[in-house]
């Protein structure tokens, strides 16, 4: 203990060395751990809107599309999609779902920590690195999404939109599917001077790639040159490991092989971000 | 007191932050004990933050050598930072959470227990007078109180070294004294105290030693009574005479003076004569027949070593 003089004599709220703390250095997990800790603590003080949205978008998306728009394509001259329009179209959205949320965890509240209220810069004048502010909000954000899914799934299921078990698989690739899009996104947003940008990518990237990655057709309702496109978003990776699981009799492999290429995005998006965060945060 | 004698906890040789093609920090020459108060002083753009970024392990330096607390900030940032307490030029407080959460979400940072940490962030709002607070939303509370808060959230890991950036910038004048108050206090418990102001009265009442910093460099460094000593004269005579222009008005009053005014300054007001003795000066102006429609002897203070240090020029 170093001493502090006047200790032992002072009275309430003239010392600051009565309780004893000190700083230590974490190893990577518990630095993440720590940040995490954080986002969660936050979180706690806005859950209620976030679920009244987690329940709404299902009720919405698999009542307008599963229902409204399905009765119309089970029954139209096409001879639907080989399955009742609501099992093929509920896990598509389940992914879709996701890949929003996972935009809108990366954006603002990212710009958020850097410009405005300034976590980031908070958690970097303490024991914590660069990557540690990275990885625990990250890892925050896969909870939300965890969250998100399950929620989807759930409220899904008692719509009678999921039907098999394996639909616990789907919800765990549409938590991956959101990841692929957040952590590149994280390191998108990072390098933002202002928000403009943000409706950029909703605009141009986001929108485009919820219409045209098959999660409301198949892919190969589109012209030839055009799929090639699809298939390299992960959100048509997730698309069809969803739907495959989410039917009740997947194609482990092939899931497999979505999921490989969904987490070779996030790794992607981890390693640039930490280069533009700390560009951004370290000069 | 000889402060030779205590250890170095913040050395610097020829340290430089560059970005891009602009110099912030162009070599300066820093040694902070342990149990001091050190103040940076120096106008807008002096390097006074970056250097002050440098040493919170924050920026990396682009040049010369920083050691803090034995370390090298490029190879132990977190070693270092788990030793530190900052309190940043803008408030990074989470406006959200409460106040006594603010406190414990940062104590989290330092891998400090929970239970711990609340019994800190009580010690800590007792400190900074923000005790019935603690339950509130951060985002009302008023900028003095936003700052004590800061500064007890710097405390939350017992640091051996607190690095303040213009911790009163902004305050009223009631909320600074609170303020320094609090710093006393710790520095009286033996916290060493870097701060950066551009308040003369800020760095006279809380330094034991200071720098002064123009343009990157360090123009001059000492207590405040020697900086006074060996920049500026004993007092000060201001002299107002009764026309528009005072200028015309230096030659006769150096010339009255005489070996009693060691330099004279023309402000658009008022002229100022650094002497030894204002009363002396006084009664040799008026000697020489000259009538100053006011007279103000007074004792020279950091503002005029300051002022001829940086210049009176508005630079930014």
């Amino acid at each position: 203990m170093t001493t502090t003089g006047t200790a032992g004599t002072a009275g309430a709220g003239t010392t600051v060395r009565t309780v004893r703390a000190g700083g230590t250095v974490p190893g990577r997990a518990a630095g993440a751990g720590r940040a995490l800790e954080f986002w969660a603590r936050t979180y706690r003080r806005t859950w209620r809107g976030s679920v009244v949205s987690g329940v709404l978008s299902p009720l919405l998306y698999l009542g307008s599309l599963g229902f409204g728009l399905g009765t119309l394509v089970d029954t139209g001259a096409s001879g639907g999609v080989g399955v009742p329009y609501v099992l093929f179209v509920a896990p598509g959205v389940l992914a879709a779902n996701a890949m929003q949320a996972g935009v809108g965890e990366a954006t603002w509240p990212v710009m958020g920590a850097i410009k405005w209220q300034r976590q980031y810069h908070a958690m970097l004048a303490t024991p914590l690195a660069v990557v540690d502010v990275l990885l625990g909000h990250l890892t925050f954000i896969v909870l939300r999404l965890l969250a998100v899914s399950v929620v989807f799934g759930v409220v899904g299921a008692l719509l009678g939109a999921f039907t098999s078990w394996w639909t616990v698989g789907a919800v765990l690739v549409a938590t991956l599917c959101g990841a692929a899009y957040a952590a590149p996104v994280m390191a998108f947003a990072a390098a933002q001077e202002n928000d403009q940008g943000f409706a950029y990518l909703f605009r141009f990237v986001l929108v485009p790639t919820f219409l045209f990655a098959g999660t409301f057709y198949p892919v190969d309702q589109l012209p030839a040159a055009i799929r090639p496109v699809a298939w390299v978003t992960p959100l048509w990776h997730a698309t069809q490991a969803c739907r495959d699981l989410a039917l009740g009799s997947p194609d482990l492999a092939a899931v497999g092989a979505h999921c490989a290429y969904l987490a070779l995005w996030v790794a992607v998006g981890v390693v640039a971000a930490r280069v533009v965060y700390r560009r951004r945060l370290v000069r | 007191m000889d402060a030779d004698d205590r250890e170095v906890l913040i050395s610097a040789r020829g340290l430089t932050k560059r970005f891009d093609d602009f110099t912030a920090v162009d070599g300066i020459d820093v040694e902070v004990r342990r149990g001091e108060a050190f103040g940076f002083l120096g106008p807008n753009g002096a390097g006074k933050s970056s250097t002050m970024r440098m040493v919170g392990c924050v920026s990396p330096p682009s040049g010369g050598e920083l050691r803090i607390l034995g370390h090298d900030p490029r190879t132990s940032g977190p070693q270092i930072r788990a030793r530190l307490g900052v309190v940043p030029q803008r408030d990074t407080l989470d406006e959200e959470l409460t106040v006594a959460e603010n406190l414990v979400v940062y104590a989290r940072y330092f891998g400090i227990s929970r239970k711990a940490a609340h019994a800190k962030a009580a010690e800590l709002l007792e400190f900074a007078q923000l005790a019935e607070r603690a339950g509130s939303r951060v985002e009302p509370l008023s900028g003095g109180m936003k700052r004590r808060l800061t500064i007890a959230r710097s405390l939350v890991n017992d640091p051996e070294i607190l690095l303040l950036d213009e911790p009163t910038t902004g305050l009223d004048p009631q909320a600074r004294h609170v303020l320094w108050d609090r710093l006393f206090r710790l520095k009286r418990q033996g916290v060493t105290l870097v701060l950066t102001t551009h308040y003369m009265d800020e760095a006279e009442q809380l330094c034991d030693r200071l720098v002064v910093m123009d343009a990157g460099r360090i123009v001059a460094e000492g207590s405040p009574r020697s900086l006074i000593e060996e920049h500026s004269s004993r007092e000060v005579l201001e002299l107002r005479f009764p026309d528009d222009d005072n200028a015309p008005w230096a030659g006769p009053v150096t010339a009255g003076a005489g070996a009693l005014a060691e330099r004279v300054e023309v402000l658009p007001d008022r002229l100022l004569v650094y002497t030894p003795d204002g009363d002396a000066a006084v009664q040799a102006v008026h000697a020489a027949g000259l009538r100053p429609s006011s007279v103000l002897v007074r004792r020279s203070t950091l503002e005029d070593v300051f002022l001829h240090l940086t210049g009176r020029l508005l630079v930014d």
